[in-house]
């Protein structure tokens, strides 16, 4: 099987409440000094849903994709020390600015470029401007079946049998191939890279591919593209006015909140 | 310009009544309509929506248009976008609106695309712009770090919004509105994903998206044992447990019980945290709780900077000594 993950590059989006620091007038976020870019994490699962699926499909091979410019490329050598075979940078200053469509658009000519590909696997939602599309729109541009937040992906004579997470249990959809899964959180823990896997990924070499490459039109790419626009970003305030509770011992402190709660006639 | 007008949304049934979201997206669409000078219409898609037709209306809709199909049912993709399609090309709305579920996270971008349109995901705020009446959505970016004001240039301008960010209207029954039959169809050869089986994994007890109380469990909670004493808690309190995301991950409690961006939003009168360390993505489902009780042995947590009221310890401690006292206050 021929399978595709895509991934990006996403800000650290653990960080503290007070790392966090925007450009309001440039409507950027800032990155946080001294904190690492990290892979999405919603991609990285999906890096381990294609590796469980190439565990049980021996010679299966897993191509990695991702748009971006700069440094954003490294997370291609994450999944390659994961386990994916082949990594590739689509990197062309034309994307830049790219929305969710241009982005899909992009990642739809590389997967036309590549030819036989069996599954394509998303995240469900990208960690930085959590839009949650390009996964939807590569699907839609590339005219394949399409089942979104999977929490479990299977591949079952030649079909693929998916769980699809569910605010109240899941549902269980079958598609044929090609199609394109969105991961989910709940398909489990990424693997770790291995130490062989680290080795073996600094040897590979990561393909850079130009909108020329994949014959991509630029007229429909970039930020003169996109079919929305931000026009404002700014941090919530957030009054912090927290009532703590003291006492010799922490019991003595919580019954003393529990009181508080009473006679503000909260319980 | 071609005519821009038509503000429609897409509305929910649950058992053949109204789903809350339906009624709060018909509650900021009546505000939005109004100030665009458009009727206010809801798209309903199943079956057996008589009902749910006209409790649209109550709830503030000008047209309900009721795609009634045995094919419709039960939500499947493909069947859902095709018939939303066939419809929305027909009114061929400016506007176009949906809740961020099960349903809406799945099809509106399907719609967008299809339409050629575009989406603002997860917002919690709509408004119009007054010289340009364009919709302004309002939407939590960086797992609800900050907010992204979008405005869509491509029709129809899109947004699903988020349960409990925007409030319903009463519903008044003697509201005067239109139910409209349309034909939805579908054509057997669009669906290529098939629905095998469902699975409801609901808690027993008091629904958490309902409960008045909410008592979270978090990663310091330990394990899957120390969730006994927060259901105590809850059913102390008459409400139900939730749990972060890494709780879920770690597998101590059912994933259908996560709050936050990913999982149930909840807006309680009490929500207590407890070994919650209070990252934004899990802030983003509590956020509208009137009261956030905290209990985490690091007083650096960010759970502090959100929460009223707090207290600083292990909750192996601070647990049961607070059970105690809240039955003893609850008893008189
Ligand atoms: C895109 C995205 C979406 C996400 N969506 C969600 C979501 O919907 N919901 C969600 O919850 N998370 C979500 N997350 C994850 C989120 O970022 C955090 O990782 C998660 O909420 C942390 O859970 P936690 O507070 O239980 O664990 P931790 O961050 O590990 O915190 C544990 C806390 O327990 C305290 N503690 C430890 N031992 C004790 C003790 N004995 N007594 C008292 N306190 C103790 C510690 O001081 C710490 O503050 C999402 C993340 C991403 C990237
Ligand atoms: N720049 C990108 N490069 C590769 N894949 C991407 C990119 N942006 C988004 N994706 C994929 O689409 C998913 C959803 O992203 P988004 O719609 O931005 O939230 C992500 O989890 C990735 O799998």
């Amino acid at each position: 099987m021929n399978i595709v993950v895509c991934a990006k590059q996403v800000p650290n989006p653990e960080i503290p409440m007070g790392k966090f620091k925007i450009d309001a007038q440039a409507l950027k976020v800032i990155p946080p000094e001294g904190i690492a870019p990290v892979i999405s994490p919603f991609d990285e699962q999906a890096i381990e849903v294609a590796l469980r699926i190439k565990e049980k499909n021996p010679g299966s091979k897993i191509t990695a994709l991702t748009v971006g410019a700069g440094s954003a490329g490294d997370i291609l050598k994450h999944a390659l020390s994961m386990g994916a075979d082949e990594g590739i940078f689509l990197s062309d200053p034309a994307f830049e600015g790219s929305d969710a469509f241009g982005t899909a658009y992009i990642l739809s000519k590389a997967i036309q470029k590549l030819g036989n590909v069996d599954l394509i696997l998303c995240g469900r939602q990208a960690a930085d401007w959590d839009v949650g599309q390009v996964g939807t729109l590569l699907a839609e541009d590339l005219g394949i079946p399409l089942i979104t937040i999977a929490r479990k992906v299977e591949v079952l004579n030649g079909k693929l049998s998916v769980e699809r997470a569910l605010i109240d249990g899941y549902e269980v959809l079958e598609a044929p191939m090609p199609s394109l899964v969105t991961v989910s959180n709940e398909v489990g823990l990424p693997r770790l890279p291995t130490g062989m896997g680290i080795i073996m990924a600094a040897r590979k070499k990561v393909a850079v591919w130009k909108a020329q490459d994949m014959g991509i039109d630029v007229a429909k790419v970039g930020k003169n593209a996109a079919r929305s626009e931000m026009v404002k970003l700014y941090i919530p305030v957030r009054e912090a006015k927290c009532e703590m509770f003291q006492a010799d011992t922490v019991a003595e402190a919580t019954v003393k909140m529990a009181v508080r709660l009473r006679e503000a006639k909260v319980i | 310009m071609a005519e821009d007008k038509g503000l429609l949304t897409i509305g929910e049934v649950a058992n053949g009544k109204l789903a809350p979201i339906a009624a709060e997206l018909l509650g900021i669409g009546r505000k939005l309509a109004d100030a665009r000078g458009d009727k206010l219409d809801m798209l309903l898609l199943g079956a057996n929506l008589a009902e749910a037709a006209k409790q649209a209306i109550a709830y503030g809709a000008d047209r309900v248009y009721v795609a009634e199909n045995p094919a419709l049912a039960e939500y499947n993709p493909d069947s859902y976008a095709a018939a939303a399609t066939k419809v929305a090309k027909q009114l061929s709305p400016s506007i176009l609106l949906m809740g961020q579920t099960d349903m809406g996270r799945d099809l509106a971008p399907r719609l967008a695309a299809k339409l050629g349109g575009a989406v603002s995901m997860d917002c919690t705020e709509l408004a119009i712009e007054p010289d340009t009446k364009l919709l302004l959505a309002t939407r939590p970016v960086f797992g609800g770090n900050a907010n992204g004001v979008m405005r869509v240039k491509a029709r129809p301008q899109m947004a699903t919004i988020r349960a409990k960010s925007m409030a319903a209207l009463e519903p008044n029954a003697s509201r005067q509105g239109e139910v409209i039959k349309v034909d939805a169809g579908v054509d057997a050869s669009a669906v290529k994903v098939k629905v095998t089986k469902k699975v409801k994994q609901e808690a027993l007890g008091i629904k958490l998206e309902d409960a008045e109380f909410v008592v979270t469990g978090g990663r310091g909670m330990g394990g899957a044992e120390a969730f006994k004493s927060l259901e105590e808690l809850a059913r102390v309190l008459g409400g139900a447990v939730g749990a972060t995301r890494a709780a879920c991950d770690d597998g101590w409690v059912a994933s259908t019980i996560q709050v936050g961006q990913t999982g149930k939003i909840v807006s309680p009168k009490l929500y207590i945290a407890v070994g919650v360390s209070g990252a934004m993505q899990h802030i983003a489902g509590c956020s509208g709780s009137k009261n956030i009780v905290a209990i985490n042995k690091d007083p650096e947590a960010n759970i502090f900077k959100v929460a009223h009221f707090g207290v600083v310890g292990d909750y192996k401690e601070a647990l049961p000594a607070f059970i105690q006292k809240c039955k003893e206050l609850l008893a008189t």
